[in-house]
Formats: structure tokens, sequence, C-alpha cells
């Protein structure tokens, strides 16, 4: 549907890339160390099933421009919705005004390597016809109430989008991008005896609607849903206090974007305020542990083609059996600390300016029987599913929430406990990592990571392991 | 603003809409960081965004744009028109009744037309001083993730099908500064803000900067505590977030849906008698106040919890009819139709001094940071990571961190045992300092 990035802008709003340079030239050459213009066109759309049908259908359309001039370590920026020529040539007005305060050299010019290829659908999601997502949800739907009786309501949504991306610099150099994205999730609320839980699962990536419906991809997403929720209908009062806890794979990877994921961003380390600022080449994490920030997966949901500032996405090592070996950067924070751009400059949308963001972001598998992990701890916690974390990044204490967990009682994953945050210190955490499993495991799709207002897709994966104290928030003294 | 409205309605019922409804936001924004003294980001934003709920018979569909051509705006009436075709009917559906529509647009004075008019330097300028008196409070200040100013002036205008058509204007500014203190190779951050709907009004911006400055310093030297089961003191914004715990557990969809703690509870006393709850979208220049629902119903002044006992639900229309009442008129826009959000939500003042409730409290935590989101909504249960200070005889004694505090909601409105008397109204939800009597801390 939405053809080459830089055909698609000039055709709809008659943005040719000769204006662009004209733009982009006549305002801000010479003048900046780095300018460029964000163009962004995304469709979304959003089904919601409740009691049984599917009451609730959006679409959204949101365009629009963001001009960003910087100097030094100054930033201007500007967007508007309405890309109207004069719109943008104020934009860009408002943009250089920090460029004036300063004498600089030239614009640096900033080819970069080819973009991927990593997620071009012969049929996107957002135009896959819509019956067949209403009967989708349909399916969820029923296969969630025959699997269970105590299955009292099932919310089940589809969300889809495509977004069309265009980046040009003064130099002339233009990238775009079109990124499909798609995400299915179904929640239940059990009832049994009148106690009421909630159970919460689903997935999805760059990829077509068919995913869904590979191998019942859907059915397994509601099956967890249920079962989660009954889980938590004969959950125990969780323990508190520091003790050996056990993450199982996948999703529970949220540990590494919370512990060291966000104090590894450039920015932070380049303001000197996050907790890992000149620990470069040090010890950060047992010899066990290797962490990895990838958006070059292919169809993942935290993978592009280019960041938001038009560089390849790379795969970073971040930390090397324990060893701090790198940061993720966006052209900014990179420039300023003398290092090379890693794809990781991000933004939600052109109403935002880029900053170092995580894409797919997970540690390597080990050598270890996820069983015998297990085995090996006389009493802890083993927690497998989560909610959403938190971290100070300056402090550098972290928080994830456990929304499936079970007590370990000699070596045997016996009563599941309630929700409960785990927390603890990023710095820290991962020096106490004793196993690591030979099952490393990406999550479903599902991951949205909130920094500074700005939310953005991303990815995470952990094969099982063993930490060796963390404190764990539930209520039982 | 609302003849593009009009023109918008109108199309949809030729289109076949039984029954339409839209708004539109138009925004300009602006906001300036400074950062160890120097300019670090400025930003310009012009923002603008059309959105169109249908109702074919009984079925709904929503459409946005932020895409205002002619051509755009009328493929969002197709769009939605045609959405609505896949929807399934709900007899429930629809607009409010005709009858309860607001007649008069109160004046709320929620914008300051005159406020914006500041040079982009001046605004800068806010925001320096505001990091500069933080910077200068102590020498163990030494970073900062910079001081902020920002502005937003913006127009909302709402029109219906049955005739209802209204717009107003809010203007918004704050000043805000994080600084970074160290001590021992150890840093801590914390922020202080102001965020008001009149410049005029906006706090001293060194008044700002030293209690962010003072905060960050407290921290500083942080310990964990022994897991135990004690008070807990919530200073004014952390028990603000408790309050916000209710108000979405009494929210509509999450009670037709079956997924709310506070389910089948009116009437009932789920609170300590010293809880007064209430939400009143009606007071002049607050910065949750708006002349008019999310459906064009008049906005009010609701108890939610009075004297403990749960007296009313936060509904939009559609939710009502499911649970068989009448709206409150707490309906809000979202881009996919009608959802419900709270105006000036607040937890009402109470007698003691805020000084007196640390007192009473041998040991114990007051609470000033909490982080995560570890909060069941369908069964109350809590646990989240805390910041604070440890509470040794009555006095405030000593920072600790690396905790979390855990219980259930409703033990923990039940148990509340003290509300101070230091209610101020700083942002959208407001609440004094409370204490509640026991929770489960858990530490080294």
């Amino acid at each position: 549907m939405l053809a080459r990035p830089e055909r698609f802008f000039e055709d709809r709003f008659g943005l040719t890339s000769s204006a662009l340079e004209r733009l982009l030239g006549a305002q801000l050459a010479g003048r900046v160390d780095h300018a460029d213009l964000f163009l962004e066109y995304r469709i979304s759309e959003e089904l919601t099933l409740e009691e049984g049908a599917v009451k609730k259908a959006s679409r959204h359309v949101s365009q629009g421009a963001g001009i960003r001039a910087q100097s030094g370590e100054r930033t201007g920026y500007a967007h508007t919705d309405d890309l109207a020529l004069p719109n943008l040539e104020e934009a860009a007005r408002q943009a250089r005004a920090i460029a004036d305060q300063a004498g600089t050299g030239a614009v640096v010019a900033v080819g970069s390597g080819r973009p991927h290829d990593l997620y071009t659908l012969a049929e996107p999601p957002v135009v896959a016809a819509l019956d067949r997502k209403v009967a989708l949800l349909g399916q969820v739907d029923a296969a969630a109430r025959a699997l269970d009786p105590r299955v009292k309501q099932v919310i089940a949504s589809l969300g889809s989008e495509d977004v069309v991306v265009l980046i040009a610099t003064p130099s002339g150099w233009t990238v775009g991008d079109v990124r499909p994205l798609t995400r299915l999730n179904v929640t239940v609320i059990v009832e049994e005896n009148g106690r009421r839980e909630i159970g919460s699962y689903g997935g999805g990536g760059r990829v077509p609607l068919d995913f869904f419906l590979e191998g019942e991809r859907w059915r397994r997403f509601t099956s967890e849903a249920v079962r989660q929720g009954t889980v938590k209908l004969r959950a125990v009062e969780a323990p508190a206090g520091e003790m050996t806890v056990v993450l199982g794979p996948g999703w529970p990877g949220i540990l590494l974007h919370e512990a060291v994921g966000h104090g590894l961003e450039g920015d932070f380390n380049r303001k000197q305020t996050s907790a890992f600022a000149g620990r470069m080449g040090q010890k950060v994490a047992s010899e066990l542990v290797t962490v990895i920030d990838d958006g070059t997966i292919a169809n993942r949901r935290g993978s592009l083609n280019v960041d938001d500032e038009g560089v390849p996405t790379r795969r970073n090592v971040l930390i090397e059996n324990g060893v701090l070996v790198g940061y993720m950067q966006d052209r900014l924070n990179a420039r300023l600390m003398g290092s090379e751009p890693t794809g990781n400059g991000r933004r939600e949308s052109y109403a935002h300016q880029p900053m170092p963001r995580m894409t797919n972001t997970f540690m390597l598998a080990g050598k270890d029987d996820p069983a015998d992990i297990l085995r090996s701890v006389p009493r802890g916690l083993y927690a497998v599913n989560f909610g959403g974390g938190q971290v100070d990044i300056t402090s550098g204490k972290f928080v994830f929430s456990a929304s499936e967990a079970y007590l370990i009682e000699d070596g045997k994953v016996t009563r599941p406990v309630k929700g409960a945050t785990l927390i603890g210190n990023g710095p820290d955490a991962l020096t106490r990592v004793s196993r690591v499993g030979n099952d490393l495991k990406m999550d479903e799709g599902v991951g949205t990571c909130g920094k500074d207002g700005q939310s953005v897709p991303v990815g995470v994966g952990l094969p099982t392991i063993r930490i060796d104290g963390i404190t764990v928030g539930g209520t039982q003294v | 603003m609302l003849d593009l409205l009009t023109d918008v309605l109108k199309r949809a019922k030729e289109r076949g809409a039984t029954e339409a409804d839209a708004f539109l936001m138009e925004n300009r924004a602006f906001s300036a960081q400074v950062r160890l003294g120097r300019v670090d980001t400025v930003k310009h934003a012009r923002e603008q965004h059309l959105s169109l709920r249908v109702f074919s018979e009984k079925s709904a569909a929503a459409a946005s744009t932020s895409d205002l051509s002619r051509a755009s705006v009328e493929r969002l009436v197709d769009e939605a028109v045609a959405l609505a075709r896949i929807t399934a009917p709900d007899p429930l559906s629809g607009l409010p009744n005709a009858a309860d529509l607001a007649t008069v647009i109160p004046a709320l004075d929620l914008d300051d037309p005159t406020g914006h008019d500041l040079a982009p330097e001046d605004k800068i300028a806010l925001a320096r001083r505001c990091e500069a008196a933080a910077l200068a409070v102590d020498p163990r200040i030494t970073n900062s993730e910079g001081g902020d100013f920002a502005d937003r002036r913006g127009t909302y205008a709402y029109a219906a099908s049955h005739g209802f058509a209204g717009e107003y204007s809010t203007s918004s500014f704050s000043l805000s500064v994080s600084p970074v203190a160290t001590q021992g190779g150890s840093m801590q951050r914390d922020g202080w803000y102001h965020v008001t709907r009149k410049r005029a009004l906006l706090d001293e911006p060194e008044a700002i900067g030293k209690i962010a400055a003072q905060r960050a310093l407290r921290r500083l030297g942080a310990r964990q505590v022994k897991t135990c089961e004690v008070p807990i003191v919530f200073d004014p914004d952390m028990a603000a977030s408790l309050v916000r715990h209710v108000a979405g557990a009494v929210s509509g969809p999450a009670l037709y849906r079956g997924a709310s703690f506070l389910l089948g509870k009116i009437g009932q006393q789920i609170a300590a008698a010293g809880v007064t709850i209430v939400d009143d979208g009606t007071m002049p220049g607050a910065l949750g106040s708006r002349p008019f629902d999310g459906e064009g119903l008049p906005v009010r002044r609701t108890v939610v919890v009075d004297k403990g006992v749960l007296s009313s639900y936060l509904l939009d229309t559609y939710s009502a009819r499911k649970l068989g009442m009448a709206s409150t008129h707490h309906g809000a826009r979202d881009g996919a139709g009608v959802t419900v959000s709270t105006t000036n939500l607040y937890l009402d003042r109470g007698t003691t001094d805020p000084k007196d409730l640390i007192k009473s409290v041998k040991q114990g935590l007051y609470v000033t940071e909490l982080i995560g989101f570890g909060v069941n909504g369908v069964t109350g249960d809590y646990s989240r990571g805390a910041v604070g200070l440890w509470i040794d005889n009555g006095e405030l004694a000593y920072p600790v961190e690396e905790i979390t505090i855990a219980g259930n909601l409703l033990d923990m409105f039940r148990a509340i045992e003290g509300v101070g008397n230091d209610l101020v109204f700083r942002d959208r939800t407001s609440a004094p300092t409370v204490l509640v009597g026991k929770m489960t801390v858990a530490g080294a």
C-alpha cells in the first residue's frame, strides 16, 4: 500500500527531494553541527472484543514533521502536524534559532551504511481484511470460554499499524523506512468462590496477520491468559525479603532492560547521571553474563531497518562475560562522547526528538539445564511472568513486578504466590547471577518502553537464570 | 473550529451514520531545557487532531487524523462509517440523552491569554534560574538532569449530532528541575516542579530549585532496612498516588468488566472514617477542571468516598448504562471513543499536622517516592518499590532505598489512622499526608 518513502511524501504532500534539500539547505546548512528532518505518516487501527463481540473499532492517521538542529550540546527541535511547506519553513527557523547563539562549523555529512530489510511484508497487518481480524478475535473469545468455566470476561484486542518515515539532512542524504507492527492481546477475568483474578497474554511483531494463525498461535496466547488467571486464583501471599530468585526464560528478560539496559544508554553516561557512568571496561556482572542489544533480528517488535536518525541498526554487545563493553548511542551523544552511533537513536514519533533507546535486549544462553537450576535452590522464588518495570538511573535501583511466580521449596516448584515487585541495584544485581540456562527465549512481542515521556516498541530475551539474592516485595514476613 | 466539526457531523450523517460526535484539538507548545547553565534543548510544537465517533444504528466506530485537509477529513468520515459496519451492535451504545447535555458553558478561567507572551529567551531564563538555585544550595549538588520550562496553549472543541457544540481554551505553564547529589561515590537524583494555568501564579524559580536540591540531598547515604511490618506515612504526592488507584477501581469500564476490587461496594465502608475523596471539575483555574465532559455533559462535584463509605462510581454514559446507573459526567475522549477520567480528584484534608503524624510513629517509613507497576486493580494487591526516610521514635532519622512496601489497597485504606491538614492542589490529583497503620516493608 505504502510505496517507497521518498515517493510517498512527494506524491501525497508535494515534498520533493529538491524541496526538502532547499528547505534544509536555506535554513540550516553551515550553521549547525547536525540537522535533520523527520517526516512521518502513521496509520493505526485497533479492534477490541469484549462480552463476546467486537464493539470497538478505530482507525487513526497521524502525520507530521520534526526538524532538528544541533550545535554543541544544544538541540533545537520543532514539529508540526501540518506538512505544508510554509509550516516546515517556520519549524526550521524555530529549530535553527538555537544555533544562532553560537558560531559553529559546517554540517557534517552523515551518510550511513545500507538499511536492513527485516520486515518487508506482502500484506502489512493494517491492510489485512477487517472480517478476518474480527473472526480471529471471535475465535479467541470462544476458545477462552471453552477452556475453563471460571472465565467470566474476555477482552481481546488486535492493534496494527504501518509507519512510513523519511529522514533527510542538509547534505541531500535521505533514507526511508516502512515499518509494519501488530499485536494481539488476550485478557481474561476469572472467578471462583467470589475471588476474581486477571490473566493476560499476547504477542506480535513486525509480521503479517497470518502470524497469529501459524500453528494456532492465537490459541496458545489464549490458553496462556486463562492458565495464568486460574493459577493466580490459588496464589498464596508472596514472601517478603531477600532470597534466591530463578527467572524463567523469555519475558523475564525485562530484568536486563531495567537493571542494566537504561543505565547503558549514552545520554545518561555522557551527562554522568547513570550509576554505570565511568564504568566502561569494569566488571558489572558475573562472568556467566553476556548482554546484547540487537535491532537486526527479522520481524521482531524491537527491530528496525534504520533507527530514527537513519543509522542502520546493529548487534551491539553491552556486557561481555561480565565486563561492560558498550553503550547504546544516538548521533548527538556519540558525537559528544567521541564514539560512533550504534543504531539506537529512536523516537516515539515526529513530535519527539531522538534519544538512545534499546531495541531487542537479551542475555546469551549458558550451559545449565533449566531443571538443574531449579533443583539447586533450597528455598526461593521462581518467577516466570512479569508486568512492567522501572529504574532510577542515578541511584541504579530498579523494580520489575512478577505477575506469575511460585515458591521453590527443596529444589521443587510448589505453590503459586501473588504478584510481587522485585527490587535490586543495577550495577550489583547481575554480579549475583550464579547459573545461566541453555534455553534462551525471546519474548512474544509485547514490550513497550517509556523514557522521558516517549514510548517505543522493544523486545527482551532471557534464558533461565538463578540470582543469589534479590529483594522480593511480598507481604509474608 | 466548530464549523469544521459541524461539516464533519453532516457528512457522517450523509454517509449513513445515525448519530455521531467529534472533537478537535489545536495546541501550540514550547519547552526549554537548561543543563548546568547551558541551553540543552528548545522545542516548538504545533499540533492538531480531529477525532470522530459514529453510530450506525447501535454499532459504533471511531477514527482520527492530524491531517485536516479536505480530502483527509472526507476519508476520515468514510473510514469511520465503514468500520461501524463491521462492529457488533450494542443496544446500550449511543450518545447521552439530549436532555442531560450542558446548556451553559461555565467560565472556569482555564486560560491565560497574555501569559504566553514571553520571548523564548525569557522562558529559557526561568529554567536557568530554577536550575542555578538548585545547584547553589550545597556543594554536594554536583550535577543535574536539567531545569525545564514548558508552556502550552490549546483549544478544544466538541460537537455532537444531537445539537451540542462547545469549545474552550486552556493554558498551562510548568517549571521543574532534577538535581543530582553526590556523596562518597554514590549519586541520588530527585526533583521538584510546579504546574499552573496562569504564568503569574508559578512559584518563583528559586523556590522550586531549593526544594529540589533539599529533596536530592536528603536521599544521600540511603540504605536498606530489614524486612518488617510497620506503619507507613505517605507524603502528599505519594498519598495522591493511592487516591488514583481508588479512582481506577471505581471507573465504569473496570467495573462492568468485573476488573475492580471495589465492584459492588457502593454504600460499604471501604476506608477509615477519616477518608473523604472528592472529584470536582468545577474548581476555577484548576488543572483538572473542564466546562463539560467528553460527551457534552456538565461537570460537577462528586463525592466518591464519604467518611470512608464508597458513595459514587465514576461513569461515562456507556458504562453507566451497563451498570444500570446514570452517568456521573466523567466521560473523556480517547482515540477509540469514550473512556472515564477524573477532573480535580482529592483526598480531603484532615485535622492533624503532618509533623504529628510522623511523631506518632515509633518505628516506620515516610515514603517520598514509589516506582514500578505492582498494583493489581482486580484484587487490590499492592507491591511497589519505595524510597523514603526511616522514622525512629517519631523523628525522620535516615534515608532508605531498595525496599518495597506491600499490602492490599482495601486493607490499606481501612488502616488509615491519620490524615494531615496539609492538602495543597498541586496537581490534577492531590492529597494531604496520610498514615497507614501497617504494611509490609521488604528489604535486606
